[in-house]
């Protein structure tokens, strides 16, 4: 996990603290490696937005409070453009839109991070055991991941949640279902490439069992290259979140992005022409995915090997 | 919408691994029945997981059914046999399989009539939608691809990209909900330019050439979403394909030949790097499919998606279910002609 961004950080304070004699050599790796992703535009504009977006959620719960919310407390005019209290219009209970999106980003990322995290689980769990034993185990694992690559997304994600009753669990289940395949088949590689490595060898060797061979040898050489593209991940589990929401698989107490627009098609804020109301969800969005893509992109660059030594 | 598509499959397209063995440059009946085989399989084992998934429903249906009105037991017992949910689920998977390749899936709850109805009277405007999407999607995002691959790096290849790329991450829904808002509702200076939803207006007659505009321009924002969405893949696809046949000698050969530039880009170049682009183009029908459940969600348009957007609240699970066999069904067989494509325009790839 040495790689992960807030280590990286930590480290880049803890070493431009005096040392005493020369850092070890791992911390330099990540100081190096987090000057280099902070260097970079994407990584400095990604990690920003992704700053922004997280305080918001964090310090969400002062800026609005539950009665602002309340569709029998609030006393707003209903469906009002942009005016003096309210800087972004109002929703047909006379709720500020500015309070709905900013407490929407809450629920929106906490769904997107989890389905992301159980995705990446599934995938590399699978990856692998496939990985490590080979054989027949391998064969019939990759021939599921074929399976459930040549199935429709969409459709399937919404049947599973659709049966599975309205609610954030059932998105969380639908996504991570419908999207654990590129991991496993990443996992899977990279396991078979470690696994060819003198250091596995030697655990073998000293009597290592199937389990401390994956978990101690192999595991931690993935875990950079899952925790990248997991990054990446969270972009399309939140774009996937969002649409399953719209669609009213969402939990209808909840407020979130997607239940905001889904709000606006089901109770008429649409074809009232309601624009301030169809704005800034949207747009809030399309901020967080591109926050997450940008630190996705910059991570790629400084993990791939072939930017690595062309250094 | 850029989660939830087959990127997975078109990124796997190319890489299968190029048999040692040549053979004469098309498609052995062998290989078709082999692959044929293959997809059935694939479609028997999609049967098994949409099976899987619809017996998770965790509360008895007929129960969540049945909520509405005050049901005495008998009447329920009743329900349930009329559901096939009385019968082992060893039973129930055979009757299954009987009533989907009979094309029987039974009688949509919300809708209160067969779903294999439903879905004959939905299937064609969905085919409408998706075929004008593509059609246009292909056609732009080829001709977008040509030109700025055969100059990376140029004004053109960096605007064009990067829009692309930008639309490509907008949610569809919130997209067409924008461009419904603007362009239907109207917003400011800009007046009401197209109808808001459905796919034809009653009050027109519906015959002739009065009907087949009235639907064309129904037609016209919905299928601009779709494409808007779309047409970023298609377009660096063939970028990136055009972009590596750039340095090959027999371009340099056609130019020495005295070509004119746009002689090389299009009789030499283009062909070449078409081949990848087809196929991938085919792979994305999954993609397409996701698409089109919200596209026509946001206009109403009387299609498949609709359907299942109608079927979501009470869960309709028949309906449900019928229509992800035939997206799943429709995907496989996109995917099998991409495949045997590929086998006949490429003759590296025989075996």
């Amino acid at each position: 996990m040495t790689d992960s961004v807030p280590d990286a950080v930590d480290a880049r304070v803890a070493a431009s603290a005096p040392p005493l004699g020369r850092p070890p050599a791992r911390f330099a790796g990540l100081r190096r490696r987090a000057v280099q992703f902070f260097t970079m535009p994407t990584g400095f504009f990604g990690a920003a937005i992704l700053v922004i977006v997280i305080g918001t959620a964090l310090f969400a719960p002062l800026i609005v409070s539950p009665a602002d919310l309340d569709v029998t407390k609030v006393s707003g005019p209903s469906l009002n453009p942009p005016l003096a209290g309210y800087p972004l219009g109002t929703d047909q209970a006379g709720r500020s839109v500015l309070d709905l999106v900013i407490w929407g980003t809450r629920s929106s990322l906490v769904v997107g991070l989890i389905a992301t995290a159980l995705t990446v689980v599934v995938g590399t769990t699978i990856g692998l055991v496939a990985g490590h034993y080979g054989g027949w185990i391998s064969r019939l694992l990759m021939q599921v991941t074929d399976w459930f690559i040549a199935l429709p997304g969409l459709p399937l994600a919404i049947s599973l949640a659709a049966v599975l009753g309205q609610g954030n669990a059932s998105i969380i289940i639908a996504i991570a279902v419908t999207s654990w395949t590129g991991t496993a088949r990443l996992v899977r590689a990279q396991t078979l490439a470690v696994s060819a490595r003198p250091f596995v060898e030697r655990a073998k060797a000293l009597g290592a069992g199937d389990g401390q061979v994956m978990r101690r040898q192999i595991l931690p050489s993935v875990v950079p290259i899952v925790l990248v593209t997991s990054t990446l991940k969270i972009a399309d589990s939140i774009l996937s979140a969002a649409t399953l929401t719209f669609l009213g698989l969402g939990n209808p107490m909840d407020v979130s992005w997607g239940s905001i627009l889904n709000s606006a098609l089901g109770q008429g804020a649409l074809t009232a022409g309601a624009w301030w109301y169809l704005i800034p969800p949207g747009v809030a969005i399309l901020i967080v995915v591109l926050g997450f893509t940008l630190c996705g992109r910059a991570l790629e660059t400084i993990i791939n090997p072939r930017t690595e030594t062309a250094r | 919408m850029a989660a939830l598509r087959n990127d997975d499959a078109a990124l796997t397209a190319g890489t299968d691994p190029v048999p040692a063995v040549r053979r004469r440059r098309r498609i052995g009946w062998g290989y078709f029945g082999r692959r044929a085989l293959m997809s059935l399989e694939s479609f028997l084992v999609t049967l098994v997981i949409g099976f899987i998934v619809f017996s998770l429903v965790p509360s008895d249906p007929a129960q969540s059914l049945a909520r509405a009105q005050s049901v005495t037991p008998e009447q329920m017992a009743d329900l349930r046999a009329q559901l096939g949910l009385d019968q082992s689920i060893v039973v129930r998977f055979f009757h299954f399989l009987r009533n989907v390749l009979t094309g029987n899936f039974g009688y949509s709850w919300e809708y209160r009539q067969s779903v294999g109805s439903l879905i004959g009277s939905a299937i064609g405007p969905t085919l409408l939608l998706m075929g004008t999407a593509t059609l246009i999607s292909v056609a732009l995002g080829l001709w977008l691809g040509v030109r700025a691959g055969w100059k990376p790096g140029s004004k053109f290849d960096r605007f064009w990209t990067g829009t692309a790329v930008t639309l490509w991450s907008v949610p569809t829904f919130w997209l067409g909900m924008m461009l419904l808002v603007v362009f239907s509702i109207g917003v400011g200076p800009i007046p009401s330019l197209f109808p808001a939803g459905g796919m034809s207006d009653p009050t027109v007659d519906g015959h002739g050439i009065a009907h087949i505009l009235d639907v064309a321009h129904h037609l016209v924002l919905p299928c601009l979403t779709l494409v808007a969405v779309t047409f970023a893949q298609n377009l660096m696809i063939m970028r990136s394909s055009l972009v590596d046949e750039l340095g090959n000698a027999y371009l340099t050969t056609a130019r020495a030949k005295g070509l004119r530039d746009a002689e090389v880009r299009q009789r030499h170049a283009v062909p070449n790097a078409m081949l990848p682009a087809i196929t991938v183009i085919f792979l994305q029908v999954g993609g397409l499919v996701g698409g089109a459940i919200v596209t026509e969600t946001v206009f109403s348009w009387p299609g498949l998606g609709l359907l299942v957007y109608n079927g979501i609240k009470i869960p309709d699970l028949p309906l449900l279910e019928g229509t992800f066999v035939i997206f799943s069904g429709s995907v496989i067989v996109f995917n099998l002609i991409a495949d045997l494509l590929y086998r006949v325009l490429d003759p590296r790839v025989q075996g």
